[in-house]
């Protein structure tokens, strides 16, 4: 039963990791830019619901709704403000401005905010679901719930609108893409809304669960590690190379000595690398002299 | 504007190019070494602090600006080199060969990470290198027996034939002399053949190969070497600061490091003096900063790293060369005083260079 418990607690916490590293990845899969202040943006997120649903006592459903749409709009502006006069940078330089992008929200965010941590009052929090001898808590029921929830609507977009059709058209062939007439720019920042609109959901589901401060962005970093043991550049292995992470992470922490839980994610990264450099969906192909 | 008459192939790899370059350094270094005769304690802490960040940074500009490999983990590099050193030094081990062991062993560790890392490219390799730098935080934290863990470990007083290099003065010395040591390996290492090859290694790893270059073999000498500077530099970093803890080498170090190469200037060993000169008098200049602005915004937290980032973000959008890129374009501007022309450094209409292949 341990067992099982674990593993359910690693999936919820997984589910987490897997979204944030959705969005990493549909930001590189359309603009072949990674964008290393993932982390933070989700945090931004988690106190965006924060101030909607805390301060300002919307209800709760209608404070999320406002803040994706919050979020959106944080994604877009981003990109058309800082990312728009990177394209054609090497990669290196992208990275470097999200790693500078993250501590510029870190401290916006503890402006704001305040430092303190803070807690999401939500109508689920403290109720516990018992199956069996498993017992689950709702947190973790709605983290799960959403993340299916989330990746079904993604799927549906990505499979039958005109949009998510030309987004999968500028990632596979941004040259081809334009020459069609896809606007290019306009769905980067489409692209970039997107993102940051899940990482924003995904801090309001691990709003419950872990307090929010400014520094829980840094769980971003993990969710990158997730992203390249999936393969960078797939959207379903981020979710699974986030469940790993996740179930593999709880596991570390019971039967390995202290310390092992914190470094499990990037052990599992190394390996992987090491292995199977490509990730367990491999989208990209090692250029040959 | 000085036009150099070239007689000889040797004169394209001298180390100056011409007498006024010699003039100069020459002045720098005499400046230098007089200096701690005007200033006080505190600055000569401070440089010293610069001279080490530069250190470092020389490791890192070979292999970021010079090979092209990103590394997001080299505050590993500057704690293995640190940890070694303080841990002969207790020993009682005499600092030279403390500081030689600490750089061996630390491009040791970097040959053997760069093994790996030799398949990897871009942001594999990043990441990779940041997952390094993580488990070697952790192992810092918890080999107790070795590090002290959580509590950290002291480091014996520095002595060189009786001589006390605790104090400013005579630390000052020591890190200006291993500077420019560095510097000068550093310089004669790039007008080598395997410093070409590690340009060219950056500039196109196809054409590299076609000429004969043995890409896997550069790449991880360019570590070791890396890791070497950086080593040593931690080392000297150990007596800096006095007593080491894991909380002065995580992530943001390795930040820091990179945006000193980045603000410096890539590609360029003057850039990562400016750089340093930059990271190491930064938190000076936010707290004179903070006396000057209202004491509403002066009291914000995380304004020093919010600070950094938008220096950061502010470099690479309108300065991408850094500070050395500018202060080339403002030489150029007076050596051809009336006819500078405002187009000479516009920046080419550049497209998304794709990695991938389908």
């Amino acid at each position: 039963m341990e067992v099982l418990q674990l593993l359910i607690s690693g999936i919820s916490q997984g589910c987490v990791y897997g979204l944030i590293a959705l969005g990493f990845v549909l930001i590189y899969k359309a603009t072949e830019m990674v964008n290393f202040a993932q982390g933070d943006v989700m945090m931004l997120g988690a106190f965006v619901a924060v101030s909607f649903v805390n301060l300002l006592d919307l209800p709760f459903v209608w404070g999320v709704l406002a803040t994706l749409m919050v979020m959106g709009l944080v994604g877009a502006l981003l990109e058309r403000l800082l990312l728009r006069p990177m394209i054609g940078e090497p990669h290196f330089a992208v990275l470097m401005l999200t790693i500078g992008l993250g501590f510029l929200l870190r401290a916006l965010a503890g402006a704001i905010w305040g430092n303190e941590p803070r807690a999401l009052e939500t109508p689920y929090a403290g109720e516990v679901l018992r199956l069996g001898a498993v017992v689950l808590g709702y947190e973790n029921v709605v983290i799960m719930l959403g993340t299916v929830v989330l990746c079904t609507l993604l799927f549906l977009f990505f499979r039958f609108t005109r949009l998510g059709i030309a987004m999968q058209a500028a990632s596979q062939n941004q040259l081809a893409a334009y020459y069609v007439g896809i606007p290019v720019k306009r769905i980067y920042s489409l692209v970039w809304a997107l993102s940051a609109l899940i990482a924003g959901f995904a801090g309001v589901l691990t709003a419950p669960v872990s307090l929010i401060d400014p520094l829980m962005g840094f769980v971003g970093i993990k969710a990158f590690a997730a992203a390249i043991v999936g393969g960078f550049g797939s959207l379903p292995g981020a979710i699974l190379g986030g469940l790993l992470v996740g179930v593999v992470e709880q596991f570390a922490g019971l039967y390995l000595p202290t310390g092992f839980s914190d470094v499990s994610a990037y052990v599992l990264l190394l390996v992987m690398l090491m292995i199977r450099p490509q990730g367990l969906f491999a989208t990209m192909q090692r250029k040959k002299v | 504007m000085r036009f150099i008459r070239k007689t000889h192939y040797a004169q394209d790899i001298n180390l100056f190019r011409h007498r006024g370059d010699v003039f100069w350094y020459g002045l720098l270094v005499a400046l230098l070494l007089v200096a701690p005769a005007g200033l006080d304690r505190f600055y000569l802490g401070e440089f010293a602090q610069v001279f080490i960040y530069a250190i470092a940074g020389i490791g890192l500009m070979l292999l970021v600006g010079f090979t092209g490999l990103v590394s997001l983990g080299h505050a590993a590099f500057l704690a293995v080199g640190a940890y070694t050193h303080a841990y002969l030094m207790n020993l009682g081990v005499p600092l030279p060969v403390a500081l030689a062991c600490a750089t061996v062993f630390s491009a040791v560790i970097g040959g053997l990470v760069g093994i790996p890392a030799l398949r990897m490219t871009g942001i594999y390799l990043a990441v990779a290198t940041l997952a390094f730098a993580v488990i070697v935080e952790q192992v810092l934290t918890h080999w107790v027996s070795v590090t002290g863990g959580f509590r950290g470990m002291a480091v014996a007083r520095a002595e060189l034939f009786g001589m006390d290099l605790g104090r400013p003065a005579p630390f000052y010395y020591l890190c200006l002399l291993v500077l420019i040591g560095c510097m000068f390996a550093a310089m004669n290492l790039l007008r080598s053949p395997t410093g070409r090859a590690m340009v060219a290694v950056r500039d196109s790893e196809t054409s590299a190969q076609s000429m004969g270059i043995h890409i896997n073999r550069t790449k991880g000498l360019a570590f070791a070497v890396s890791a070497a500077f950086t080593g040593l530099a931690g080392g000297l970093f150990a007596h800096r600061i006095g007593y080491l803890a894991p909380d002065a080498f995580t992530l943001l170090t390795s930040i820091q490091l990179l945006l000193m190469v980045v603000v410096g200037g890539l590609g360029s060993l003057h850039g990562v003096v400016f750089g340093a000169i930059f990271i190491g008098l930064l938190p000076q200049g936010i707290a004179i900063f903070r006396d000057v602005v209202p004491p509403a915004v002066a009291q914000l937290p995380g304004l020093e790293p919010g600070i950094f980032g938008l220096i950061l973000i502010g470099f690479l959008i309108y300065e991408p060369l850094g500070i050395y890129g500018r202060w080339l374009k403002i030489r150029l501007f007076f050596e051809e005083f009336p006819l500078y022309r405002k187009a000479t450094h516009k920046r080419q209409k550049s497209f998304l260079k794709t990695e991938r292949l389908r």
